[in-house]
């Protein structure tokens, strides 16, 4: 299982990297900070039914809020069935139904919420929660933001609202990159503890050390499932490295919204060897 | 000419509050959000009979908007209510992506709009509120003009799929429109036939149009009326006809003349049957503290201002 999830992380970056080099445009830093975990939710941790609805009734439904990193939400779509991997070569053409940032509007299959402007999927996120216990649904909605995001004042109206309301059925990841478009998140706005910040907003938290790690993000979200049901909403705090397996792009907020030249993809593919089949 | 009377006046957010109780007991799936204004949008008997489905975000619209976006997934029907101004300038972000271009069918209901909220000042009297949500892509648009039809028009918005921004007001106004109406979304209602001028009104200032008309009448000027709740999408056809009869039109609006009712009215005739068109409506102001009448006599969006508006645009109709 672990070798076909690493197969599979390794194929979702080649797609990532194939995507925004043909469109020169999109954010591979992002994407492939969080390509293990997409893997791992959509793989090992939901609960999903094979038929795409809006509704999403009893399943476990994802919202991406932090929409920039959409090449790894397509990707990851496309080979959780979703709609045929081909498709992933529109990436932001015109006519497309995989636009730059991710919206229902085109009708894509696995997309419930647009996003891009940010700070706004938590509050979705919580409302499709309620939802759910209307309608005694026991399935679980997971919500992915990142950490600069946070900066937007609308999570925290959504992170008091979801401990006061004790909505338990919704498990917040916060991508922790440390970076944002313009440097570090610690030098554009030091944010302090976003641990301590969620805990104080009387939320359960947890930490993913290494968010690039199969194992530690399985028994993580795993752990973030025992503990939901418990009257309060849980956060996951997923350590990651921005632009995680390709050398030259870690280490370095340069690759939030830059697309790889020729060569620059190469070198990247180079150490990203094809496993489940190019689209 | 048929003259409208009535015997008393209700505030249309009461309506709005008797509509949202009515479909509280009807449609199982209608849930409500407020943010902190209960009691000023006349939420209780809904709450009160329906705990469950009742969601209080507190002071914190930009969550409320997102979380009834959520709540359609699902196959909820979110009502949400604030007050105008706090339900579109603030949140236009919000609603514009989570819910207009996500399609979600989410039912804005916003009080206190225009100068007519009286004391509280420019704060909180939004001018620009229908110009916002009209120019979303998708978002139907209706201003009603009484405590009759606020309430059917907010059961009507329930069975509509898709966003709806539903406009409505704070002070007591006369209650002429009929109780057992069927409020069709789009469509114009005529209230008065006439052949010199027509008077196109929205929202509070459609019995100020009826007003308006009687004394016209008494001066031997037969106006047409017509009380144009939806502003979008906009009953087209009921305009040009109108105006293919009388020649010229007055728009009437608790709004600035920019973005509302008058400009959308101004567009649907330039293209097809260019006649003068006169604005009642603020003239790019903001509003002020004062009683709902002493602003509307002094923004000049009362009887007086249709009165005289009408006897200017008959003037400008080419003999």
């Amino acid at each position: 299982m672990q070798n076909n999830l690493n197969e599979l992380t390794t194929q979702v970056r080649r797609d990532i990297l194939r995507m925004v080099h043909k469109v020169n445009s999109g954010h591979p830093g992002g994407s492939l900070g969080c390509a293990e975990f997409m893997v791992v939710l959509y793989n090992e941790i939901m609960n999903r039914k094979k038929e795409f609805d809006m509704n999403g009734l009893n399943e476990d439904l994802f919202f991406l809020s932090n929409g920039h990193i959409s090449p790894v939400f397509y990707s990851v779509l496309a080979r959780s069935g979703y709609f045929p991997i081909d498709e992933l070569n529109t990436f932001r053409l015109l006519n497309s139904r995989l636009q730059g940032h991710p919206t229902t509007h085109e009708g894509l299959p696995g997309i419930r919420i647009a996003s891009g402007s940010l700070g706004q999927g938590l509050s979705v996120a919580i409302g499709a929660a309620e939802a759910k216990k209307l309608n005694n649904d026991s399935s679980l909605i997971y919500v992915l933001m990142g950490d600069g995001e946070l900066q937007e004042g609308q999570n925290w109206e959504a992170i008091m609202y979801a401990s006061a309301k004790k909505i338990d059925n919704l498990i917040a990841t916060v991508d922790l990159n440390g970076k944002q478009i313009d440097g570090a998140t610690d030098d554009v706005l030091p944010m302090g503890s976003i641990k301590g910040k969620f805990e104080a907003f009387g939320w359960d938290v947890i930490e993913i050390e290494n968010g690039n790690n199969i194992e530690d993000i399985t028994k993580g979200l795993l752990n973030s499932k025992s503990l939901s049901g418990k009257k309060k909403p849980v956060c996951i705090l997923l350590k990651t490295m921005m632009g995680n397996g390709v050398d030259f792009m870690m280490h370095t907020h340069a690759w939030h919204g830059k697309a790889p030249n020729d060569e620059q993809l190469a070198s990247a593919l180079s150490q990203n060897k094809e496993t489940l089949g190019d689209y | 000419m048929k003259e409208y009377t009535y015997t008393e006046k209700k505030d249309t957010r009461s309506g709005f509050g008797a509509g949202l109780a009515e479909l509280g007991r009807k449609n199982p799936n209608v849930v409500a959000l407020c943010a902190d204004l209960i009691g000023s949008l006349k939420m209780n008997k809904f709450i009160e009979e329906n705990p469950s489905r009742f969601f209080q975000v507190g002071i914190a619209e930009a969550n409320m908007m997102g979380i009834a976006a959520g709540l359609t997934i699902g196959g909820k029907i979110p009502f949400t209510g604030t007050f105008a101004n706090f339900s579109t300038g603030r949140v236009y972000d919000q609603i514009r992506q989570s819910i207009a271009y996500s399609g979600k069918n989410v039912k804005i209901c916003a009080s206190h709009a225009g100068v007519t909220l009286g004391e509280d000042g420019a704060t909180h009297q939004i001018l620009e509120d229908i110009g916002l949500m009209k120019m979303l892509p998708g978002m139907v648009v209706i201003n009603t003009c009484d405590y009759n039809q606020t309430k059917a028009a907010t059961i009507a918005i329930a069975d509509y799929v898709g966003p709806v921004y539903l406009r409505f007001g704070r002070p007591a106004v006369p209650v002429f429109t009929p109780e057992d109406q069927v409020f069709e979304i789009g469509k114009a209602v005529k209230l008065v036939e006439g052949s010199d001028v027509t008077i196109i009104a929205t929202g509070h200032l459609v019995w100020e149009a009826l007003e308006a008309s009687k004394v016209l009448n008494k001066q031997g000027i037969s106006s047409e009326v017509i009380n144009i709740h939806t502003i979008k999408p906009l009953d087209e056809k009921a305009i040009i006809d109108s105006v293919s009869k009388t020649g010229c039109v007055v728009t009437a609006e608790e709004h600035n003349f920019l973005g509302g009712l008058g400009e959308s009215v101004a567009r649907v005739l330039v293209k097809s049957k260019p006649v003068p068109q006169e604005f009642v409506a603020t003239n790019d102001t903001f509003g002020e503290s004062g009683t709902p009448k002493q602003l509307m006599d002094k923004y000049e969006i009362n009887s007086q201002s249709i009165i005289d508006l009408s006897l200017k645009v008959i003037k400008r109709k080419k003999n």
